[in-house]
């Protein structure tokens, strides 16, 4: 059995740890949020003179040709250091859309400028304030022209080109939209996660190409993403815990550290087992993703649920063990706490993960 | 990132299971095992297993071969177990006495006493238990209060010990005394081994709430025990018993019974007012909260496995699991009953019952959450000893032990 990554992929997370810590990652998030900046572009700039966005593009397109394994220990680092730049949209949703899709000029065309950072990609998907399924879709395309608007389009307003869900006929696929196309219109949202921006989008007869045709490549796309979400995610609640370790152990309350209380190691213990079932979760997932296992689907959804989950009681019991402090705007607590909803909103609900995971196990049993 | 055996381990594998096959019948479902018609027969079926486990090399694994093991590395215990539970062989009465009582005599005990009592414990000749817990002791173990007292070179043992499993059927028992009642709580503890059929002690079954009696009380009454049955110095009671009692509150396994497959497949089965239980969301939802949490504890234990397979130490994410199980186990029971609407509280011992199941499993779950070690008191060895947070302010710090209240008063 070897259910565990190697030491190099091991000291890839440590030098992208040690990279982010030194470039006071979560600092930029916070002047991202207060600022009027979109993202952090030097940051940005730096991680793709890293390579990290060239990590999983094959050679061949400019990219490292490393494998999903040490994208997902990136993902992990980023997220513990709330990276500010659009890495999730352009690499996890983006670059994975045309790297699953069929059409080689499209990966010339594409891959290069997303494995060097020069191209941000954004992937348009939700419409309303209800989960978008393959039959509430109205965003359409006829004739290599997309109609149709989308909402809380992550990097919406910064994004080179589009990865869009919309209906062709009766099927819905995914597309394919340059920013420069004519017939579009973007708006910034105001949202509660400023230290990434949002957009919504909206197509009028916007000329575009397809890039996958059936709804099955839109869950496909999802469930990668979703592996390496969920590793930001796992990344961001462990950052909370040891926070809110290392605020407990240092704060004296009732003439004793409050890390002494029992109250407070029991919270602390709860983060533990959420962030350690997190985790195992992850590396399923990881395992999955990496090998094109057919377990992807429920690899998948584990660990995202998992991973939002952990999350969750993290950064909000890290707000908690912080007492009044947590609830500040000086401390960094906050920023945690709309990341992670920021992260478990950009994919999809808890509710609909849970879902697709009974779903996918019923559909494992019946075969 | 793989599954897979190296050449060495699928060599071994191959071996433990081609034994097994030969010796032992396969399971036929995952829930399909081996289950003794009385305890009586179950300790005789037991130790014929024992001895042809011995015999062939198999039995102790880890322990080293002059006192009947096999000099295992971890790796191939674990594959041993993976294998071992793919037949229907019998199990139990034994775990206390190898895995506990061993060590610490292994540890502790003269040459000539392990080589008397370590290779009864592995043939299964001889069964042991542990008597530690007592009834104003539990998960503060070290304020126990039997009382061990030296007159030349035997000691008097009077007192109570409680939650002993198997002590009626065990033939030596590890034992934890006072020694020294005005020391400080944890500086006057006497560690002994004691032959069970010693005059004085007298054993009395614990009916628990599933009606069943699994536990004793055991009560000790001028019981003499010489001098050379203690293991460790006199008042080093304490550090010989953390050499077990780590053990078992860290390595108490997966809670056994109904899980995310039993829920799973009651809910695609069962109407749900009018429906399958399946297509109600509050039913998927929960369902989903345990897929995860089987899940991250099956993943957990590969790590584990993966960190043993390349010789190294395991890090500490199986300290979760009994947590994580027993309170899964409690919430599925409650479940199952609660899905099977009012026939889910009528009783039945019916072997297959839908009910029966998840019954034990309501008994059984509400025990699990608290043997070997309590959910905050694992709460607390996860915060102190994984997360290196400071120990709780303690009121009975460097006070002499009879001074400090405790149980009921």
């Amino acid at each position: 059995m070897n259910f565990e990554f190697s030491a190099d992929q091991m000291q890839l997370k440590d030098i992208a740890r040690k990279f982010l810590e030194k470039e006071e990652s979560v600092k930029r998030a916070r002047t991202v949020l207060e600022g009027e900046e979109s993202f952090d572009k030097d940051l940005w700039s730096q991680v793709t003179e890293m390579g990290f966005t060239a990590t999983a593009i094959p050679e061949e397109y400019g990219g490292l040709g490393l494998g999903y394994l040490e994208l997902c220990v990136i993902a992990e680092e980023l997220g513990r250091s709330l990276a500010p730049t659009p890495f999730s949209s352009s690499v996890y949703l983006a670059t994975e859309a045309i790297l699953q899709g069929n059409d080689d000029t499209v990966k010339e065309a594409f891959l290069p400028g997303l494995a060097a950072g020069d191209k941000i990609g954004a992937f348009a998907h939700s419409e309303s304030n209800t989960s978008p399924t393959e039959t509430n879709i109205s965003c359409s395309y006829k004739d290599g022209n997309l109609s149709g608007t989308k909402i809380a389009v992550v990097d919406g307003d910064i994004a080179d080109f589009y990865v869009v869900s919309a209906k062709n006929g009766s099927s819905v696929g995914l597309y394919l939209v340059e920013g420069s196309a004519s017939g579009i219109e973007v708006n910034q949202q105001p949202t509660l996660d400023p230290s990434r921006s949002h957009a919504s989008v909206s197509f009028d007869n916007t000329p575009c190409s397809e890039l996958k045709s059936d709804w099955s490549d839109v869950l496909n796309l999802l469930d990668r993403a979703a592996v390496l979400f969920a590793f930001e995610q796992l990344g961001g609640a462990e950052a909370c815990m040891d926070m809110a370790k290392e605020y407990a152990m240092g704060r004296y309350a009732f003439g004793r550290s409050i890390a002494s209380f029992q109250a407070i190691k029991h919270k602390l213990a709860d983060m533990y087992i959420a962030v350690e079932l997190a985790r195992s979760n992850c590396y399923y997932g990881a395992w999955a993703l990496s090998t094109d296992a057919p377990e992807l689907p429920t690899a998948a959804a584990t660990c995202r649920v998992s991973a939002s989950q952990a999350y969750h009681e993290c950064s909000k019991e890290n707000i908690q063990t912080h007492g009044g402090m947590g609830f500040t705007w000086e401390f960094d607590c906050h920023l945690y706490y709309r990341r992670c909803r920021q992260l478990a909103a950009n994919i999809g609900s808890q509710s609909i993960w849970k879902d697709k995971l009974i779903s996918s196990l019923e559909r494992a049993n019946q075969i | 990132m793989d599954f897979n055996d190296t050449p060495e381990e699928a060599k071994f594998r191959k071996e433990a299971f081609e034994w097994l096959k030969a010796n032992a019948p396969l399971k036929e479902g995952p829930k399909d095992g081996w289950r003794a018609a009385s305890e009586e027969d179950g300790l005789k079926e037991v130790k014929v297993w024992q001895k042809k486990l011995h015999e062939a090399g198999w039995a102790c694994m880890h322990w080293p071969k002059a006192f009947g093991g096999r000099e295992s590395t971890p790796i191939e215990r674990v594959i041993w177990g993976q294998e071992v539970s793919k037949f229907k062989v019998p199990g139990g009465y034994l775990e206390i006495g190898q895995g506990m009582a061993g060590p610490v005599m292994m540890m502790y005990a003269t040459e000539e006493q392990k080589e008397r009592y370590l290779p009864p414990l592995a043939t299964g000749e001889e069964i042991w238990c542990q008597l530690f817990s007592e009834p104003a002791a539990g998960s503060d173990v070290a304020g126990i209060k039997t009382k061990a007292e030296l007159d030349g070179d035997t000691w008097t043992i009077n007192g109570q010990k409680v939650w002993t499993s198997g002590a009626h059927f065990s033939d030596y028992g590890i034992l934890v005394t006072r020694s020294d009642p005005s020391a400080p709580k944890h500086k006057g503890l006497t560690f002994f081994f004691v032959d069970m059929k010693s005059p004085g002690i007298e054993v009395k079954p614990i009916k628990q709430i599933s009606g069943g009696a699994n536990f004793n009380e055991v009560y000790f009454t001028d019981v003499k025990i010489p001098d050379s049955q203690r293991l460790g110095a006199i008042g080093d009671g304490w550090k010989v018993s953390l050499t077990t009692l780590m053990n078992e509150r860290l390595a108490v396994g997966d809670a056994s019974g109904p899980d995310f497959e039993e829920a799973f497949s009651l809910a695609r089965g069962q109407d749900l007012n009018g429906k399958l239980a399946i297509e109600n969301d509050a039913v998927r939802e929960k369902l989903a909260d345990w897929y995860c949490q089987q899940s991250g504890l099956k993943y957990a234990k590969y790590r584990n496995i993966s960190a043993l397979s390349r010789g190294e130490t395991p890090g500490p994410q199986s300290s979760i699991t009994k947590i994580v199980s027993g309170n899964k186990l409690q919430e599925v029971a409650n479940f199952g009953l609660d899905i099977l609407d009012s026939a889910g509280i009528i009783r039945t011992d019916e072997a297959g019952a839908e009910q029966s199941m998840y019954q034990y499993g309501f008994y059984g779950a509400a025990g699990i959450r608290i043997a070997g070690g309590t959910d905050e008191i694992l709460k607390n060895i996860i915060s102190e000893q994984v997360l290196g947070m400071p120990q709780d302010m303690r009121a009975d710090k460097g006070i002499p032990f009879n001074e400090i209240p405790s149980g009921n008063k």
